[in-house]
Formats: structure tokens, sequence, C-alpha cells
């Protein structure tokens, strides 16, 4: 309909435009103890040499992303100093909670979200009027996003849209560009690396091929670029490289975090619990973890009762398990249609069997599947679901009454939108000639040329509406029921009913994706 | 069954247009319009709560506070005194620290109100000992108190209002009607006053609304009773009295026995009135009591920096040194009575819905402009009937919000709502431009007449955006401390005057056509 790019640009600033006026309603909104942590970040970057960056102890925020992230804030330190100089002080600053450092720091994400707005505007211009509207309400007004970012406090919406970037290069087929900016997103955040098999695998096969010379020459290129990122950004901290590392992955923190994000070790650590108490029951002693799950962080004594100890590896092996059939059909057929499929995919596999995850990693498969989520009806109901249960697996992140409206609005809202979206999209799209024939043979039936139309249109199963009615009782649950009947008895226990609920659909979901894979 | 018929035939006009224009927004309106008032709904729900989440009027500021203590201080005495003692001075109700001086429904209201806070947060509203209470929760409570009134009666009243108006109007098209509703839903200014600053407009104004869209469905002792309940929450509602009883004397009129219709009128009104009045009825003492309350003549003609005549005017005519307050008094009576004069004889002589519209907007302008003890707050009140116009002349609507909002800049500074200020501006610049250009997109035209009118209207809309940030960062010189809210003033008012111009004479060449139009419907 509209292949105009300037006026596709400006009615996608318009959506951006939208989005940012309720994001500067949220600036006074409950920030975690992340904003203290980038503002400290921000302070470390300015007042201390390069060489410190990595050493630092001041705050026990210490700087555990890797250099380009510790780049991005030095630049924004600028600015920051600029507005206020107490912002930047190591020692001043800390805990500093002015308005100024408020403003300031929330305006940044704002401001960098226009990376995620540039990436989706790579990924849509090209397609239909109504696919990209729909794409544009899933991510552009994204309550995940807005939630972790825009009250949390993070910077995804910057990381997603580099990602976001990568994926459109290779939709394109300009394979080094794609790499090129997946490196640069691994110097940004390193929890970005669970799809790298799959950009490996994918450019392997997808970039370096046409004969073994050719091959190997463009292999050797792809190489380079990879490389000179890694050095770019690493290269400054040569001499410090043992630190920064044992900085980026620090792995004395917990299988789960203090809240369970609702991935496969919930239901492993339940299993666990279960068989204890019923070998407890058959009179078997067993004996009592030394380490809780529920005290946050858990040292090195196993916590389970009576399944085998996780390790770090055993996670890594699992993902990489878990990625593999993936990888095998990617190695068979690789093309640039599926790319957005196959690395949500690899975010799933990590964030479902990945160590120590957090709920928030649910937005890095969440907002790539969107690109996927239009092309079809199948996969549109089954975004729908994904994306309200993840959404909802982030409420325990704002625990005050002051954001609980605001959450519960976000959600209910952009149910509706993607509601809407997804059925102006997949509107009753029949073929003309049968159902003008339908019509003519027998006007009185209705039933048969309406049950024809409704091939392609967005309806939710019944299990699908079991769902969502399930949010809203195991909601009503832990708001009212659970201090109603228990009072401050299990406190845990909502929590933990949140992550299993949400789990069992990312679970589906990671099931489901993988069939889809298969099958394509 | 005719209505059906054309809703169909409207809907597809709809779809075919959606192929032409290739509009953005189309998405929104495929499952109907109910849904897409409930998709609004939520929309502003999320913005009035996330305003909400910013200061209030008067937050941390001893010994007075502001409005919120006001509305706070209500709630402690009616919830802890009985309703007779409500307007009178006595050792439990201090009427100097924020006595009740709003009608008998808002203490109602208050009451209300004040048994919830009481329930979740006892101390809040405790006798004498919660004066200047501010807590996390007590904010939280309050807040919820106006999203909660906002949602029961101002959201239904627009819906109620939308189905009456396109009902007679009914050539509007489906996405017309959907960004009216937006219009009137997301109003920047009422957002900012109830849910920033801290009143319960919404309920006021929301009463109005139901009222008017009553009269708009010839439901005329409905309204009756909605508007007297309006004016019986705040007595601004006033401010539209003009237009209701020209608007429904006019019809009477017209009716086959005028009197008995009249009385009916009456009997409602009067009835309404007595259930409201109720326990200040049983004397007249009781009863002069609360009305003495209701009309703040102590205070002078105008306050702070409102851009109405009075304040304006002071510039060059200092009005409260030449004058006492009672003859000033009459002034302002008399001024504001013939300035809503025409409208009023307009509407006397040929009523009709749309004529009704602009006769509201018209008479509460004239308010705002002339009457006594007028508050930079009460620009929401000719503010309601212009958004309920807004479809008519988009590009003076959007001016007129533009100068009411910055009517309101000096006010928001003080109770540090700046940064929920620019975003509302923003976000009403955003829906007011649509991508595709939806609601005036048809009359969009990129090169409009340079005419001598316009570049000074382009050049004042400049200078007040400047103004914004001069009124921020620069101090004025020592002998005008207040120069720039004078300014600001002065702006405003030039314009709220051109538009009672504007809407008046519109008011009266709507009459030309219409009164043979209405002949013809009475000889159907």
């Amino acid at each position: 309909m509209l292949q105009n790019h300037p006026e596709i640009c400006r009615h996608l600033l318009w959506f951006f435009g939208v989005a940012a006026c309720v994001k500067l309603l949220l600036i006074p909104s409950y920030h975690s103890t992340d904003f203290e942590v980038h503002r400290h970040w921000l302070a470390l970057t300015r007042s201390l040499p390069l060489s410190q960056w990595y050493s630092d102890e001041t705050s026990p925020w210490t700087l555990d992303y890797p250099p380009f992230f510790a780049y991005f804030e030095y630049f924004l330190s600028f600015f920051a100093r600029l507005v206020d100089p107490q912002i930047v002080d190591v020692h001043q600053g800390l805990n500093y909670e002015a308005d100024t450092v408020v403003y300031f720091q929330r305006i940044s994400v704002i401001v960098s979200d226009l990376c995620l707005v540039y990436g989706i505007y790579r990924l849509t211009r090209k397609l239909e009027a109504k696919k990209r509207v729909a794409m544009w309400i899933l991510v552009i007004w994204s309550p995940a996003l807005v939630i972790v970012d825009h009250m949390h406090f993070q910077y995804n919406g910057f990381l997603l849209g580099l990602l976001m970037l990568s994926i459109s290069y290779l939709q394109d087929g300009r394979d080094v560009m794609g790499g090129f900016l997946f490196a640069v997103l691994l110097c940004f955040k390193h929890l970005f690396a669970v799809a790298g098999p799959v950009y490996f695998v994918y450019l392997l096969r997808h970039y370096c091929r046409g004969g073994l010379l050719k091959g190997l020459g463009r292999l050797a290129a792809m190489g380079t670029v990879v490389v000179a990122v890694f050095a770019a950004a690493f290269g400054p901290f040569f001499y410090h490289i043992q630190q920064v590392i044992s900085r980026m992955f620090p792995f004395g923190r917990g299988l789960c975090h203090a809240y369970w994000a609702p991935n496969f070790w919930v239901f492993y650590i339940i299993l666990d619990k279960g068989l204890a108490f019923l070998l407890k029951k058959f009179g078997i002693d067993i004996p009592t973890p030394a380490a809780s799950f529920t005290g946050g962080l858990v040292g090195d004594s196993s916590p389970f009762a009576v399944l085998p100890q996780v390790t770090p590896l055993s996670t890594l092996i699992m993902v990489l398990l878990a990625l593999s059939p993936c990888l095998v059909k990617i190695w068979k057929n690789p093309h640039p249609g599926s790319v957005a499929r196959w690395i949500s995919y690899a975010y799933t596999c990590g964030f479902l069997f990945g160590w120590h995850v957090h709920e928030k990693a649910s937005l890095h498969f969440v907002i790539p599947l969107a690109i996927v989520a239009v092309q079809s009806l199948e996969d549109a109901q089954h975004y729908f679901l994904l994306s309200i249960a993840t959404c909802y697996s982030l409420f325990p992140l704002l625990y005050e009454a002051q954001e609980y409206p605001i959450k519960v609005v976000l959600l209910l809202l952009h149910s509706m939108l993607m509601w809407f979206g997804f059925s102006a999209k997949f509107s009753k799209v029949k073929p003309p000639t049968i159902s003008d024939n339908k019509k003519t043979r027998k006007k009185g039936s209705s039933s048969s040329s309406s049950r024809s139309g409704e091939e392609g249109e967005f309806v939710i199963g019944w299990g699908g509406k079991c769902y969502i009615i399930g949010i809203v009782i195991v909601e009503t649950w832990g708001q009212l029921l659970h201090p109603y009947f228990l009072g401050d008895k299990l406190p845990f226990a909502p929590l933990l009913l949140i992550s299993i609920y949400c789990g069992v659909e990312v679970v589906y979901s990671w099931v489901w994706q993988l069939k889809r894979i298969m099958a394509d | 069954m005719d209505r059906n018929n054309r809703g169909k035939v409207g809907k597809d006009n709809v779809e075919l247009d959606n192929n032409k224009n290739g509009d953005v927004c189309w998405w929104l309106l495929h499952k109907g319009l109910a849904s897409f008032f409930l998709c609004i709904s939520m929309f502003g729900l999320l913005v009035r709560w996330t305003v909400s989440l910013h200061s209030y009027s008067g937050a941390g500021n001893p010994p007075k506070f502001g409005d919120y203590e006001a509305q706070r201080h209500w709630m402690e005495i009616t919830v802890n005194l009985p309703a007779q003692d409500w307007y009178i001075n006595s050792t439990k109700n201090d009427l100097s620290y924020w006595g009740l001086d709003y009608p008998p429904l808002t203490a109602y209201q208050s009451y209300i109100h004040g048994l919830f806070l009481r329930f979740f947060d006892p101390e809040s509203v405790t006798l004498f000992t919660s004066r200047g209470y501010e807590s996390y929760t007590g904010k939280l409570l309050m807040r919820f108190t106006v999203l909660s009134s906002d949602l029961l009666i101002f959201f239904p009243s627009v819906l109620y209002f939308i189905h009456a108006y396109y009902d007679v109007h009914s050539r509007g098209r489906k996405a017309d009607v959907a960004w009216h509703i937006l219009l009137i839903l997301i109003n920047p200014c009422l957002v900012l006053i109830d849910h920033g600053h801290f009143q319960y407009n919404c309920i006021s104004l929301g009463l109005a609304l139901a009222a008017v869209a009553a009269i708009l469905s010839q439901r005329d002792l409905l309204a009756c009773v909605l508007f007297c309940l309006s004016l019986n929450h705040k007595q601004m509602s006033t401010y539209f009295a003009p237009a209701f009883f020209s608007h429904l004397l006019g019809k009477c009129l017209r009716r086959k026995h005028p009197l008995l219709e009249i009385s009916k009128l009456g009997l409602v009104v009067l009835g309404t009135f007595a259930m409201v009045w109720w326990p200040y009825l049983h004397s007249r003492d009781a009863a002069l009591q609360v009305l003495s309350r209701l009309a703040p003549f102590e205070r002078g003609i105008y306050e702070d920096y409102v851009a109405n005549f009075w304040c304006t005017s002071s510039v060059l005519i200092k009005w409260k040194r030449l004058f006492p307050t009672q003859s000033l008094r009459l002034f302002s009576m008399v001024a504001t009575i013939l300035a809503c004069l025409p409208s009023m004889i307009q509407q006397i002589l040929a009523p009709s819905s749309k004529g009704f519209l602009y006769g509201l907007l018209n008479s509460s302008l004239s308010f705002y402009l002339f009457s006594f003890q007028v508050h930079e707050k009460s620009i929401l009140l000719p503010l309601l009937p212009a958004t309920l116009l807004a479809m008519e002349w988009p590009r003076p609507f959007k001016l007129l919000t533009h100068y009411a909002l910055f009517s309101m800049f000096p006010l928001v500074c003080r109770d540090n709502l700046i940064l929920p200020y620019i975003a509302l501006y923003a976000l009403c610049i955003f829906l007011y431009h649509p991508p595709g250009g939806r609601w005036d997109g048809a009359k969009r035209h990129h090169s409009t007449p340079l005419t001598l009118v316009s570049v000074l209207l382009t050049l004042a809309y400049l200078g007040s955006l400047v103004l914004h940030i001069v009124y921020l960062t620069v101090r004025p010189p020592e002998r005008y401390p207040f120069l720039f809210e004078a300014l600001i003033m002065l702006l405003s008012f030039s314009h709220f005057v051109l538009f009672a111009f504007h809407t008046n004479t519109k008011q009266w060449m709507l009459s030309g056509h219409l009164i043979g139009s209405d002949k013809g419907k009475k000889q159907h």
C-alpha cells in the first residue's frame, strides 16, 4: 500500500512518540537497584582511568558488562557531568537520588530506544502495511520493555535494537554487516552470546559458500571482522583481561536468581522438593540441603536433596543439546527468511536451561519473535499467549502498590492492541470465487460460509482462553486470597506460582518453536 | 432498523476510506467502536495514573499546603462530624483552615471517600491530628479516589455523549467518532488538574457532560436532574447554566403547552435540589449558612494571574483600588450577562442541538472572561464544550487547547508538574496529528492562504512557546516581578476573546438555516 519511505518513517516516529510520552510520565515511578548500578558505572567510567574500570570496588555494583557497554556509559557521562557533576562522582555520588540524576538516566534510556526504532524501521520498511503496523505494536509498544527499561531500569531497548538491526541485515543478505553487528552486540552484553552457535552455523553455511577457496576466503574475512570488533572492545584492557573476564562471568551466583525465572529449573527444583517429601513419607532418611533457594544467592553446597547437582557446565550442555536440532536444520538449509525464528529459538533455549537466568531475559526472545509473529496465523496465535505470559512473569519486578495499576493496565492494553492488530492482519480472507458460489447457491445457511472464512481468522482456542483465565486466577490468588487465607505464611508461594504458571507457557512455546523449525 | 442499515453503509465507507488513505490506525477500529472505546479508556487510565505519580498541589508545603490538603481535610471533617456541622464554624471545625466551600454533593463525595480512606489508613482522616498528613499510602489512596471517580462518572458520560451525539449527526465516519472519543477522554488540561494538581473536576464535568448527552437525546427531565447534580457538586457549573436555561426554555416555548413543560422542569429542578440539600432544609439559618459558604464574595474579583478581562485590564485600570467590592460585583455580573446574552437569545429563538453546544461554549467563555472570582483552572469549563465541538473546527480547537494549557503554566510550575505538562502537551500534539492525517486529513492543505490573521496567530503561537522557556529560565526584572505571568495572561486572554467572538458568530450563523430545517421537522 504505502511504499514511501519518509512516510513510513513519520508513522513509525509517531508510534515511538506516543510511547515516549508515556515513558516520560513514568519517570518518577519505582526503579530498582539497577538504577544505582548504572549511575555508578557513569561515575566509574568518568572518574577513574581505564585500567581501574574493572577492578574498582567502591560500590558493590561493580562493572560486569563487556567493554563496549562501559564505553557507552563513558559517552553518557559526558552529558551527565554537564547536567550535574555529582552524578559522576565515584564517592559523593553513591546512592545519589536527586531529580537531576533520575531525569538524566531515564531520558537517556528513552533516547537510546531510537536504536530499536531504527532496527524496526529496517526490518519493516519493505513489509506490507498491515504486517508493518502489527510489528510496531508488538515491539515499539511492548509492555515488557516499558516495565523492564523504563520502570525497573535497564538499557534493553538499545541492545535489542542492535540485535534487530543485525537480523535485518541478515534478512537482506548482507551477512558481513549482520555478523559485525552481532559481534558488537556481544561486546555490549555477553548474555546475548546464546545465539552465537546459530550465527556461526548460519554464516558458515550461508556466507562462506561457493567452493572451498572462496569459502575459506570469506571465512577469513568474516573472522577478521569479528576479531577486529573484539580487539576494539577488549584491546585497551589487554593487561587486565583476567580481571575483566572474572567480572563478566560471576559463576559464584546460583542456578536461580532470587526471584525464579519461569524456566526449566523451577520445575526441577519443585520435582526435587516433591521427591524429598515423598521419600521422607516412606521413611527414607534424606539429609536436608544446607542451602535454600529462597535465600537468594546460593553457595557451593548442593541445594538439592535428591536430584543431582546442577553445574554451569551441565546447563551449558543442556542449552547446546536443545539447540542442536535447530543447528542441524540451519546446516542443511540456511535461508535468510528463517533467521529471526532460529535466533529467537536460541534465546528461548538459553532462557529455559541457562545458568542464573533472570526473568528479564525473556525479552531476548519475545522481541525478535515479533518478526516471525506477523508472518503466519499460527505464529500470531502462539505469540499472543507467549507475550502475555512473559509480560505477566515480569509483574513481581514491580512489587510496590503505586505501580500495580500501571503494570496491569499496560498488560491489558497491550493484549487488546495485539488482539486488534492481529485480527486486522488475519481477517477473513477467503478465495472470492468459492465463497461467492456458496452465497449464490444457498443464501440461508450462513454457517457454512462463515466457517470457511474462519480459516484465516485470528481466534484464540479454548486452551489459550483457559490459560488466560488461569493468569487471572493466579493473580487473584497472589494479591487477595493468599494474604487473606495464609497471612504472612509462605511469602514465596505466590511468586513461585507465577513462575510455574508462566514456565508452563515458556516450555510449551519452546516445544512449539522446535516443532515449527523442524517442520519448515 | 433504519439506523442499522445506515451503520452498515457507514462501515463500508470506512473500509473504502482505509484502502484509499493507507491509514495507520485502521486496525484500532477493526473490531468496532465499543472495543475501541475500551481500548482508549485503558490508555486514558494509564495516562491518568502515570500523571498521578507526580507531585500534587502544596506537597510538603506547610502550613496551608494546597488543594490536596483541602480535599483531605474535607474528608476528615465529613467523616468525623454530623452533616449539620459540616458548614458551621465550631471548635471542631475551623472554617478558616480549608473550610468546606463547595455544595453538599461534594461533601457527600468527601464523606464516601473519607470512609474509604479510614478503612485503609485510619490515621489519614483522624480529627485534628491528621492536618497536613502526607504519606506514600495516603497519596496512593487519595489518587485512587480521583481515578475511580473519573472512571465511574466521566468515562460513562463520554460514552453516553458519543452515543447521543452521533445518533443525531449520524453522517460522521467511524474514524471521526473514534478520534472524537480520544479527544474528549484525553484532555490534557483536565488530566493535569485532576490527577496532577488534585481536584475532582471529573465529577462535576462528567455530570454536566451526561446532562448535555441527555439533552441531545431529548431527555430533558433527566438532563435537568444531571445538571442540578453537577451544580451541586461544584458551583462553578453555573458557567453552563445560561445555555441549559435558554435551550430548554426555547424548546418548551415551541411545544404545545409551554407553561406545563416549564413547570415540569422546574419541579424536577426543585426536587433534585431538595434531595441534595435535605440535611440543611430544617431551618432557614442552616440553609443560608451553607449558601454563604458557597459565595466567596469576600475574596477579590480575581486571584493570581488569570487570563480574564478583570485581571488583564487591571494592568491599566486598578479595579481593586478604584472601586469597592460591592460595585465590582455588580460590574462583573452585568458584564457576564451582557456577554452571554447573544448566545442565550439565539437558543431561545432557535433551539438546536448544535446551537446548544455552541451556547455552552459561549456562556462558559463569557463567565470565564467576565465573572467574579475566576481561577486559572476555570478554563476547564469552556474547554469541555470545545472538545465536544472539536470535530467541527479542529484547528481553532487545537489552538484553544494550547492556550488553555498555556494559561495554566504558572500554576503548573508552582505545583512542580512541569514534566507531566510537557509530556501531556507532546502527547496531545501526537494525538491531534495522527499519521495519515485522520480527522482533519480531508481538509488539510499545505498551502493555506497567507492572511494577516494566520501570520499573527503563528507569531503569537511561537511567542507563547518561547515564553514557556523564558518563564522557566529567566528571572524577571525586580521592578516587575510578575512580568512573565502578565505576558502569559495577556497572550491567552487576547486569544480567548478572539475565540469568544468567533464562536458567537458561528452560533448565530447556525440559526439562519437551522430555523428552516427545524420547521421542516415539525411539519413531519
